[in-house]
C-alpha cells in the first residue's frame, strides 16, 4: 500500500479494506464496540441505592395514562379542558380588546386624522384599511393563543404528550403516518403555522412531510369564529329553540371531526403515492415525567409561540387591510375592483354553492382567516342593498340577528351556502403565514405547492358535490 | 425446568415481566441503524414496559430508556429468554 | 510540566466557582466578536436547551420530548474576559447514521472545529447517552461533559460517580441540575480550562475488539496521517471512510480535510450550515 498517496489512493485503500472487514456488518460491529464501552463505563459509574419508589410512581402513572379505558378518558378530558379553557377564557379579553382597538382607538385615530385634515383616501387606507385589519386579527387571535399555547406547553413539559402519541400511534400507523402527528394536529387547532413548526418532533422524513402537508386540516383559531357563527345562525336556527345551541355546537364539532378524517385519508394517500419514496424510520421515546415549571413555561410559550405567531399574522394582516380598502375604493368604470372580481367569480361561486363575495373574501383573507366574515359582510352590503350603513373597504361586525338578515336578504344565502362555507373554511389553502412556514420548514417548492393547492382542490370538489346533490334533490 | 428449546422467538412475543436478551437484528437500512443508535443490538437486555391501549406499539425498557417500537419492527428482532423460564426476582 | 495523572481541576478559581459565575454575562443573540466557539451537543431530551438558555439568557423553548431543536440556534455569553459563541446542535442519538440532524451536528463538530464541545448527558440514562459522548470524543478531545438531570437520578435512586466517569472519559465531567442553575459555574470553569489547555484531556478511545477493524483503521489512519500530518482526528476519519461516508469522502477529495489539518476553523462552513436555522425571532 502506498503510504504517501493522494486523496484518491486513500479512497482506494478504504474501498479495499472495506471489502475485507465485511461491508454491512462493519456498522454493526462499530456500534457494538461503542455500546460495549458505554455499558462498561456506565456500569462502573452508576450504582443503585435504596428503593425505587419514585420510579414506581412513574410506572404507575404510565399504566394509568396508557390504560385501555382510563387512558382515553384522561386524553379526552385533557383535550376538552384545554379547548374549554381557551374558548371560555378568551371570550372576555377578546371582547375587551375589540371594544378598545376597534372602538376607542379606531375612533380616536379618525379624530386625529380629521384634526390633521388628512385627505379621505389617506385616512381610509391607513385607518380603515391597514389599522382595522391588524386590530381585528389581534383582538380575535391574541387571547386564545395566549391561553392555548401555555396550556399545551405545560402538558408538553410534563411529558404527557409523548404518551398521547403512544396511545394513538396505531391509528396514524394505518394512515402511514407517525403517532406524533396527533400532537402537531392538536397544535394546528390553535394555529397551523405553529402546528407545522411542531412537526419538528417527528424524526422521520416521510412522516414529517405528511404531517406538514396535512396540518391545514386542523381547524385553526382563525377559522373557529366562522364555523361558530355559521353553526349558530344557520344550523342552530333549524332546530327547536331548546336544542339550538346543541345543534350549533354539534355542527362545528362535525366539521372538526371531518377534518381529522380528511387528515388521515390524505395521509394514507400521500404515504402510498407521492411520498412513497421518502425515507421512513420509526421510534418513539417515552421520556420520564418531570414536574413542569409553570412560570417559566408561561413566559417562554408566550414569547416563543404566541407573540411570534401573532407578529407574523400582523405583518400579514396589515397589507391585507390595505388591499381590502383599495380594492373596494378604486373604481374601474362603473364598479370597484372588488365589485368586478365578485361579478367575475360569482358564477364559479354559485356552482360551488357559495357566491362571488365569499370567494373574493377568501382571496383577500389569504393572509389571515380571521377577517373572512367582516370582509364578507362589508362586501355584501356595499355591493348590494346597504341596509346596515357599511362603508366601502371598512370591515364590519354586526350582531348575530343582523348578520342573518344581511346574509339571507341582501346576500341571498341559503342553508346550503352556510354549510358549504363551513366545508370550504375547512378545505381551502393554508393562510400565507402557514405557507411561508411550510416553505421554511421543508425548503422545498414542490411540497409547499402541494400543501397549498391540495386543500383547495378538495374544497372545490367537496362543495361542488354537496351543491350538486342539494340541487338535484331540490333542497335549494 | 427441562431443556429449553432455543427456537428463535421474536421481540413481539415477549410478555410483560419477562427479561430477554436480543440475539439478532433482522431489520435493514435506516431502521436497523436507528435500533443500533438506541442501543438495541445483540446482547442487549430488554423488557416490556407497556403496551399501547390500541394494541400497538409496545414500549420497551432498554438501557434505562423507554422506547416504543411497532410490531413490524419488533418482529424483526430475535431474542432469547433466560433458561429458567420467566421467574423474575 | 503537568503530570500525566493530573486531570482534576486544581486552579484556585475552581474552589470558588460561585465567585466566577458572577463574571458570566449573558449576551443573548449577540455573537459578535467571539473569542471562542462552543458547541452544545447531546441526546434529545437531556436538557440541552436549558443549558443553552442558562448560558446565553435566551429563551429557546424546550419540550420534554426528543428532537425538539432541529435547527441550529446560536447565542453568546461573556465569561472571565472572553466572549463565547454558543452553538446549540440538534439533539441526536448518534453521529453515525444518516439523518439531516446528525449531519448538521457532525459537520459542525468536525469542520466547524469548535474550541470546546459541551456534551449534555442525562444522568438517568447514562449508557444510552454515552454512546453519543464516546462518538464525539473520537472526533474531538476538547470536550466537557455536562452530567445533567442529577436531581432526576437521585429521585430514581441512582448514584453517579462523576469522578470515576471523569477518569474513564478523560475529560471534565460536571454534575448539574441545569433547570435550577446548579452546576453552571462549574461548567463555565471547566469550559475555560479546556479552552486554555489547563485541563490535560486524555479522551477515551473506543476499543474495536475486532482485530480486522482495528488493523484496517490503523492502516488507513496511518495513511491519512502521512498525507495530512497533524490531522486531529485521523482515526475517526478512517472509520468513516471505511463505512463509505460520502460527505467525508467529498471532504477528502475536495481538500476540506487538509484545512482541518492546519487547524483553521472553516468559517465558510459555518455560513453554509446556517441553512438549517429556522424559527426564533424572524
Amino acid at each position: 500500500m502506498a503510504t504517501d498517496g493522494s486523496a484518491n489512493d486513500i479512497l482506494q485503500t478504504a474501498t479495499q479494506l472495506r471489502a475485507q472487514i465485511g461491508g454491512e456488518q462493519y456498522h454493526d460491529k462499530l456500534m457494538e464496540a461503542i455500546y460495549t464501552d458505554a455499558a462498561q463505563i456506565a456500569d462502573q459509574s452508576v450504582s443503585r441505592e435504596g428503593q425505587r419508589a419514585r420510579l414506581g410512581f412513574d410506572q404507575l402513572l404510565d399504566q394509568a395514562l396508557t390504560h385501555r379505558i382510563f387512558g382515553f378518558i384522561v386524553m379526552g378530558l385533557m383535550l376538552l379542558g384545554v379547548f374549554w379553557l381557551t374558548i371560555a377564557g378568551a371570550n372576555v379579553p377578546s371582547a375587551m380588546l375589540a371594544d378598545f382597538l376597534l372602538g376607542a382607538v379606531y375612533n380616536f385615530l379618525h379624530q386625529v386624522a380629521t384634526a390633521l385634515s388628512f385627505p379621505l383616501w389617506l385616512s381610509g387606507l391607513l385607518i380603515d384599511g391597514i389599522y382595522l385589519a391588524t386590530a381585528w386579527v389581534i383582538s380575535v387571535m391574541l387571547p386564545p393563543m395566549a391561553i392555548f399555547f401555555p396550556l399545551f406547553t405545560l402538558l408538553e413539559d410534563f411529558g404527557y404528550l409523548p404518551r398521547v402519541a403512544f396511545n394513538l400511534d396505531r391509528l396514524f400507523h394505518k394512515a402511514g403516518a407517525h403517532g406524533k402527528q396527533s400532537l402537531s394536529m392538536m397544535m394546528g387547532f390553535g394555529c397551523n403555522a405553529a402546528g407545522v413548526i411542531a412537526t419538528r418532533i417527528i424524526d422521520s422524513p416521510r412522516e414529517r412531510l405528511i404531517a406538514i402537508i396535512t396540518n391545514n386540516f386542523s381547524i385553526c383559531n382563525g377559522r373557529w369564529p366562522t364555523l361558530i357563527l355559521m353553526g349558530t345562525i344557520f344550523i342552530g336556527a333549524t332546530a327547536p329553540p331548546a336544542l339550538a345551541s346543541f345543534f350549533a355546537a354539534a355542527s362545528v364539532v362535525t366539521i372538526a371531526v371531518i377534518g381529522i378524517f380528511v387528515t388521515l385519508l390524505v395521509s394514507a394517500f400521500l404515504s402510498r403515492s407521492w411520498l412513497k419514496g421518502e425515507a421512513s424510520v420509526y421510534s418513539l421515546e417515552l421520556p420520564p415525567y418531570r414536574p413542569p415549571r409553570i412560570l417559566q413555561t408561561l413566559y417562554t410559550s408566550i414569547i416563543d409561540r404566541t407573540l411570534i405567531v401573532l407578529w407574523r399574522a400582523v405583518t400579514m394582516a396589515a397589507p391585507a387591510g390595505a388591499v381590502i380598502w383599495l380594492s373596494s375604493n378604486i373604481y374601474i368604470g362603473d364598479a370597484s375592483i372588488a365589485g368586478h372580481l365578485v361579478n367575475l367569480l360569482n358564477p364559479v361561486g354559485m356552482l360551488l354553492g357559495l357566491n362571488g363575495v365569499i370567494l373574493v373574501a377568501y382571496i383577500v383573507a389569504i393572509p389571515a382567516n380571521e377577517i373572512v366574515i367582516p370582509t364578507i359582510l362589508m362586501l355584501t352590503l356595499t355591493l348590494g342593498r346597504n341596509i346596515a350603513g357599511a362603508q366601502a373597504g371598512v370591515m364590519m361586525e354586526l350582531d348575530e340577528g343582523q348578520v342573518y338578515t344581511v346574509l339571507t336578504q341582501v346576500g341571498g344565502w341559503t342553508l346550503l351556502t352556510a354549510v358549504n362555507l363551513m366545508l370550504f373554511s375547512l378545505l381551502h389553502n393554508p393562510c400565507s403565514t402557514t405557507i411561508l412556514t411550510i416553505w421554511k420548514e421543508t425548503k422545498n417548492v414542490r411540497w409547499t405547492v402541494v400543501a397549498t393547492i391540495l386543500p383547495i382542490v378538495l374544497g372545490v370538489g367537496v362543495t361542488f358535490t354537496t351543491a350538486t346533490i342539494a340541487r338535484l334533490l331540490g333542497w335549494v | 425446568m427441562m431443556t429449553t428449546t432455543r427456537a428463535a422467538i421474536t421481540l413481539d412475543q415477549l410478555q410483560m415481566g419477562q427479561i430477554a436478551t436480543v440475539t439478532t437484528l433482522n431489520s435493514t437500512g435506516l431502521n436497523r441503524r436507528r435500533l443500533l443508535d438506541l442501543g438495541i443490538l445483540p446482547g442487549t437486555a430488554i423488557t416490556v414496559e407497556m403496551r399501547s391501549p390500541l394494541g400497538d406499539p409496545t414500549a420497551y425498557r432498554v438501557r434505562g430508556s423507554v422506547i416504543a417500537l411497532r410490531r413490524e419492527q419488533s418482529r424483526e428482532i430475535e431474542i432469547t429468554l433466560p433458561a429458567s423460564v420467566s421467574e423474575n426476582e | 510540566m503537568t503530570t500525566q495523572t493530573e486531570t482534576l481541576p486544581t486552579t484556585a478559581c475552581a474552589t470558588c466557582p460561585a465567585f466566577n459565575s458572577a463574571q458570566l454575562r449573558k449576551l443573548g443573540i449577540n455573537t459578535e466578536d467571539w473569542d471562542y466557539v462552543v458547541a452544545l451537543a447531546g441526546n434529545p431530551n437531556t436538557g440541552k436547551s436549558t443549558v443553552f438558555n442558562a448560558l446565553t439568557g435566551l429563551r429557546q423553548h424546550v419540550g420534554n420530548w426528543p428532537g425538539k431543536t432541529v435547527a441550529r440556534a446560536e447565542g453568546g455569553f461573556r465569561y472571565d474576559d472572553a466572549n463565547y459563541k454558543l452553538v446549540d446542535l440538534p439533539g441526536t442519538y448518534s453521529l453515525l447514521s444518516t439523518s439531516v440532524d446528525e449531519e448538521i451536528a457532525r459537520d459542525f463538530i468536525l469542520f466547524g472545529q469548535p474550541d470546546v464541545t459541551i456534551v449534555v448527558v442525562d444522568a438517568t440514562r447514562l449508557e444510552r447517552n454515552l454512546n453519543l459522548c464516546l462518538q464525539i470524543l473520537e472526533i474531538t478531545d476538547r470536550v466537557v461533559v455536562a452530567l445533567n438531570l442529577m436531581d432526576e437520578a437521585n429521585r430514581h435512586g441512582l448514584k453517579v460517580d462523576e469522578r470515576h466517569l471523569m477518569r474513564q472519559l478523560g475529560v471534565p465531567v460536571v454534575p448539574m441540575v441545569a433547570r435550577r442553575g446548579e452546576g453552571i459555574p462549574e461548567l463555565l470553569n471547566a469550559v475555560r480550562q479546556v479552552v486554555r489547555g489547563e485541563f490535560a484531556v486524555r479522551p477515551h478511545r473506543i476499543q474495536y475488539r475486532d482485530s480486522q477493524i482495528e488493523n484496517a483503521v490503523h492502516n488507513l489512519a496511518a495513511q491519512l496521517d502521512a498525507r495530512f500530518p497533524g490531522l486531529p482526528n485521523a482515526r475517526w476519519v478512517a472509520l468513516r471512510l471505511l463505512e463509505g461516508d460520502e460527505s467525508i469522502e467529498r471532504a477528502l477529495t475536495e481538500g476540506t480535510l487538509g484545512d482541518l489539518q492546519r487547524g483553521e476553523a472553516i468559517k465558510s462552513q459555518n455560513e453554509r450550515m446556517t441553512m438549517g436555522v429556522v424559527g426564533y425571532g424572524d
